[in-house]
């Protein structure tokens, strides 16, 4: 692997942020809006609760994590739309740029952005709303790297899905996270839910990490085990991630697909 | 005349002593053999082989839907052929893609750069891409031989025609490639800026020494710059020769004249030759 042509992408990507305030909005206030609108909850939720239980950590630290989550894989969706908005497939798959260092581009394009999200909900959540996320210690770390590995699997599908069914599809890709978050457990145990439910939950990694959450938060020992599950889980996400696109990448090449995206005509 | 069996045409042009408007013969920039393109109850290229030299500027000529872009695209690596094989600068485009495709570039009408971005900015990311060492001083360079500086943080998408065309010609020589690919690049310019670009990919041909593959419908403009042209039909190579003489052997007054019948002839219909 090169690191010029993952520079090109990064570079690119990069021009694009710092040209245009419309691309720069969305990475920090969406999840800002987020933040206020649970920080709020949760305060109201306290002054019922009248001390009984702090719903801060609960729920305003799993909108942090899931919202970080889902500005990981859309910051990789994002990146790789560009392509598609600006027709630039013939110019970019005409280079000698490998699949893998597309995909490196795209990731490290969604590390930075996510990165701004994210300090910005850990500004607003600690400095308005009181949440001590770093009470967390460092089980963060091993949570935070299981959100990042599976939404950069999940970019990438979306990605390759976008690249398979045409630029139309791309609406598939915003409400991704949503579909998932009731299996996951983002503000429930997983137990809650039926049976066919907990099964699918179970092989998605964020699972691992919200639970890890409850029982941080509950006072009970996290588990490592399931901890290492959620992260082995989210790596293997990853290769089939890029195992598809790899495929799809090929069928669009066998087929004129690629072409197509640009071209009039790939005839 | 008549049609060469296909794997007798890149033999039988490097063998003509008059093709190539006299210019030397170094070594195939371009090799492709055998190369076939079927879709789903269509075939779209079927057994096209031909060589492209350095400092050669090949004309692929031929109606439309004759398979033109798709044999571009094919030599481009962005379409897989059914069957057949792109080697450039003697690297097999199948086996080693990204060292095959570092030796070529490319620029079409359908493929604008994004534009969104700068001229400068299009040309530093294409360069990091491409690899391109020293490309600060390339992008210099390119900006000034393409008179491109004053549009240097201009954002492409709202150059006119011409200066987009150019652009698109500084991106598609900054890897200085060894074959360069070109499919209707004078399309919706005014003649005057057809003219200084046609002069400047000439002169890409003769002083870098790159081997050209173009694609056209102006066949003033391929006689005017092409040592070669091949004819396309249905995804065929029904002719290929010098454009000055071609019209004459066939017995037609004009390139125009010529490629107006090639498109009406039935499919590899052998064409008789004049006298």
């Amino acid at each position: 692997m090169r690191l010029k042509p993952v520079a090109g992408i990064l570079l690119r990507q990069f021009y694009l942020i710092r040209g245009s305030p419309v691309r720069a909005l969305p990475m920090f206030a969406w999840v800002a809006i987020d933040i206020v609108v649970w920080g709020f909850i949760t305060r109201y939720l306290n002054s019922m609760a009248a001390g009984r239980f702090n719903y801060v950590p609960s729920l305003l630290g799993a909108v942090l994590m899931w919202d970080f989550f889902s500005r990981i894989m859309q910051g990789v969706s994002t990146a790789f739309l560009e392509d598609v908005w600006s027709r630039n497939f013939l110019n970019l798959f005409a280079t000698p740029l490998t699949i893998a260092e597309y995909i490196l581009g795209l990731v490290i394009t969604s590390v930075g952005t996510s990165a701004v999200g994210l300090a910005v909900m850990l500004v607003l959540a600690t400095a308005v709303f009181g949440l001590s996320f770093l009470s967390l210690g460092a089980l963060l770390v091993p949570f935070l790297l299981v959100l990042f590995g599976f939404g950069i699997a999940l970019g990438i599908l979306a990605s390759a899905l976008v690249l398979r069914l045409g630029p139309a599809s791309e609406w598939l890709v915003w409400p991704l996270p949503a579909l998932l978050s009731p299996f996951v457990g983002v503000f429930y145990p997983l137990a809650t839910l039926p049976r066919w439910m907990q099964d699918i939950g179970r092989l998605l990694p964020p699972s691992y990490v919200f639970e890890g959450l409850r029982a941080v938060l509950a006072g009970r020992p996290v588990s490592a085990q399931s901890l290492t599950v959620g992260a082995v889980i989210a790596v293997l996400d990853i290769l089939l991630a890029g195992y598809f696109f790899t495929r799809v990448f090929r069928y669009a090449i066998r087929t004129g697909l690629l072409a197509r995206y640009s071209a009039e005509s790939a005839a | 005349m008549y049609v060469h069996p296909p794997d007798h045409r890149a033999d039988a042009a490097d063998s003509d002593p008059g093709s190539g408007a006299g210019r030397p013969r170094t070594g195939a920039v371009l090799s492709v053999s055998g190369l076939h393109k079927r879709y789903p109850g269509i075939v779209a290229v079927d057994e096209v082989s031909f060589e492209v030299h350095r400092r050669e500027v090949v004309g692929l000529l031929g109606p439309n839907g004759a398979g033109k872009t798709t044999t571009l695209n094919m030599i481009l690596g962005v379409l897989s052929p059914t069957a057949g094989s792109v080697r450039i600068g003697g690297i097999d485009l199948a086996q080693q893609r990204a060292r095959a495709l570092a030796q070529a570039n490319f620029s079409a009408v359908y493929a604008a750069l994004p534009g969104n971005l700068t001229v400068a900015q299009n040309l530093r990311f294409f360069g990091l891409v491409y690899g391109i060492p020293g490309l600060r001083r390339r992008v210099g360079e390119l900006l000034h031989e393409f008179d491109l500086e004053r549009l240097r943080n201009t954002k492409c998408g709202v150059l006119s025609s011409g200066e987009q065309t150019r652009v698109a010609l500084a991106k598609a020589v900054l890897n200085r490639p060894r074959l360069l690919l070109l499919d209707e690049p004078t399309a919706s310019l005014d003649p005057a800026a057809a003219q200084t670009i046609r002069a400047r990919i000439r002169a890409l041909a003769a002083d870098a020494g790159c081997g050209i593959l173009w694609t056209s419908h102006n066949m003033y403009e391929v006689e005017e710059v092409c040592d070669r042209v091949l004819f396309l039909s249905h995804g065929r190579i029904l002719l290929e020769g010098d454009p000055r003489r071609l019209p004459r052997e066939h017995g037609a007054a004009t390139l125009e004249e010529l490629f107006i019948r090639l498109a009406r002839e039935p499919l590899a219909q052998p064409l008789e030759r004049a006298g």
